[in-house]
């Protein structure tokens, strides 16, 4: 137990070390800070010129919450899928570590990153248009962006999974990024959205969470998201589980079929 | 082999060389077609459904600006890593000769967007194709490629020293959709914005396919065009050779 806990902890904070390329500051300030900062200024002035949004803070609690996805989408895939990208998937799957606490231990720094991403989204929100939460509501904010980036980082698990066998993990993670703007509810409510879309949008990362943290900008209590917020903790045990269980199957059939390295 | 022919010939290998990346195709088809989709709900749900074909053109010319930012931001760094830089800069004729089919096909390349989002806003969305001035379209759409294709050499030849000109392309993106007024018009900025506006090709790019478009005078946009596209080609020979003989002096040409 000792030993899962070590690898949980320290390996996961070393492997996010050594697989986050975007880790150096000179890439780190404009890739997660910069261009998170400009789309939450672009959807808020084009929500402005559409009208799309019942005003600024539709906007700007859609995109502060979803860039939080920066890390957890780009940020997990590289965690996962660098492994093999680097060379050291063999190495690392020899080891007798717990498998759960190898690839669940790259979720914790990921997780911290979204936070940071987050909460500076909400700062911009807050500096550059004038979005103005009640003071009272923080708290409960602060706890739905945890609930909402721990559900996406569960997400990232799953498209790094896709790295262990596909070359293009990027492709996809980029991908995934995109529809996750347009499904979630992000910039366009889910009732503005084709019924099939909105059904889509209710079993990914965000949805739950965005709609949430809108409420509770708006003055709701904890008590009345709840029901979302488990929801959106539900979709993330779901997208962790299968994570887990393709990065099992995908290691398992590498090592059958020698391809672990191969690409 | 002439200058002219070895852009020529260069522009035809890099477009096939990016037709068949699916990192151009995520860029220049499916991104602007999820941004359109994105503008054509948002103008649903705020009841202005006679904007689609401006947001189409729109999310167009912004696939048009990724495709040339990440294209042409990249296109030393991709050769830095498949080891071809120095023998690009290595060869006889002048390196801004061999850089600008290179940017100028990642901008054709984006072109593909403006017809993605056209046709997805027609079938998908019911968008009316109705041209104000049909026979300017295409030659608005010529110049605004090739005012961001020399844009982009501009880009290329002031990345040549700066090493991760990736992160600087992430940057940039969002800032030039918004200041550029791709999806809204500038009045809504603070009045600053609309000056720096000027010095870059998106945004007469966009003014001039709008107006072909939508109606209004396409000539002058065009004419910024081709002026921002001179005023670039100009200061991209400045940069690459004061930037080149720096990374080669430094030794640092190769280095990833």
């Amino acid at each position: 137990m000792g030993s899962s806990l070590r690898v949980f902890l320290v390996g996961g904070l070393i492997s996010y070390r050594a697989l986050f390329n975007w880790i150096r500051p000179y890439v780190y300030v404009p890739t997660m800070l910069g261009a998170p900062l400009f789309q939450i200024v672009f959807f808020t002035y084009l929500g402005r010129y559409s009208q799309a949004g019942r005003g600024d803070a539709f906007f700007v609690v859609g995109n502060a919450v979803q860039v939080c996805g920066m890390s957890c989408v780009y940020g997990m895939t590289m965690a996962v899928a660098n492994e093999r990208w680097f060379g050291t998937l063999g190495p690392l799957l020899a080891t007798p570590a717990s498998r759960v606490a190898v690839f669940l231990g790259r979720g914790l720094p990921v997780f911290a990153n979204g936070l940071l991403v987050s909460a500076f989204g909400f700062g911009v929100g807050a500096a550059l248009l004038d979005f103005r939460p009640p003071a009272r509501t923080l708290p409960a904010l602060l706890l739905t962006v945890c609930v909402t980036t721990v559900s996406c980082t569960a997400f990232g698990m799953v498209l790094g999974c896709v790295g262990l066998r596909s070359k293009d993990f990027f492709f996809a993670a980029n991908l995934a990024y995109f529809l996750i703007l347009l499904f979630c509810g992000v910039n366009v409510p889910l009732s503005a959205l084709p019924g099939w879309m909105g059904a889509v949008g209710r079993c990914l990362p965000l949805t739950h969470g965005i709609d949430a943290a809108r409420r509770i900008a708006a003055g709701a209590g904890l008590a009345d998201v709840s029901g979302l917020l488990w929801t959106e903790l539900a979709v993330g045990a779901a997208y962790a589980a299968a994570g887990y269980l393709a990065f099992r199957a995908l290691e398992w059939a590498s090592r059958r079929s020698a391809v672990l390295d191969a690409f | 082999m002439t200058s002219a022919r070895i852009v020529w010939m260069g522009l035809v290998y890099r477009v096939r060389e990016f037709a068949v990346s699916r990192w151009f195709l995520l860029m220049a088809v499916l991104q602007p077609v999820i941004f359109a989709t994105i503008a054509f709900y948002m103008f649903r749900a705020g009841g202005r459904p006679g904007t689609l074909l401006y947001a189409a053109l729109g999310a167009g010319m912004m696939g048009i600006w990724s495709s040339t930012l990440f294209g042409s931001g990249g296109a030393l760094q991709w050769n830095r890593w498949q080891g071809t830089l120095e023998l690009l800069v290595a060869a006889p004729p002048p390196f801004l000769v061999v850089l600008l089919p290179l940017t100028l096909a990642t901008s054709v390349t984006g072109a593909y967007s403006l017809v993605a989002t056209l046709v997805w806003g027609r079938v998908f969305f019911g968008m009316p194709l109705h041209l104000a001035h049909p026979w300017l379209f295409l030659p608005a759409v010529a110049g605004a490629v090739l005012s961001l294709g020399l844009m982009g050499l501009l880009m290329a030849s002031s990345f040549i020293l700066y090493r991760h000109a990736n992160a600087l392309s992430n940057l940039l993106e969002y800032p030039v959709w918004v200041a550029t007024g791709l999806l809204f018009p500038l009045t809504l900025l603070p009045g600053w914005v609309a000056p720096v506006s000027w010095l870059l090709a998106p945004r007469w790019g966009i003014d001039a396919i709008r107006r072909s478009a939508l109606g209004g005078d396409v000539w002058f946009p065009l004419a910024m065009c081709a002026a921002a596209g001179a005023a670039y080609l100009v200061l991209a020979a400045v940069f690459l050779r004061i930037f080149e003989r720096a990374a080669r002096a430094r030794a640092t040409l190769a280095l990833t």
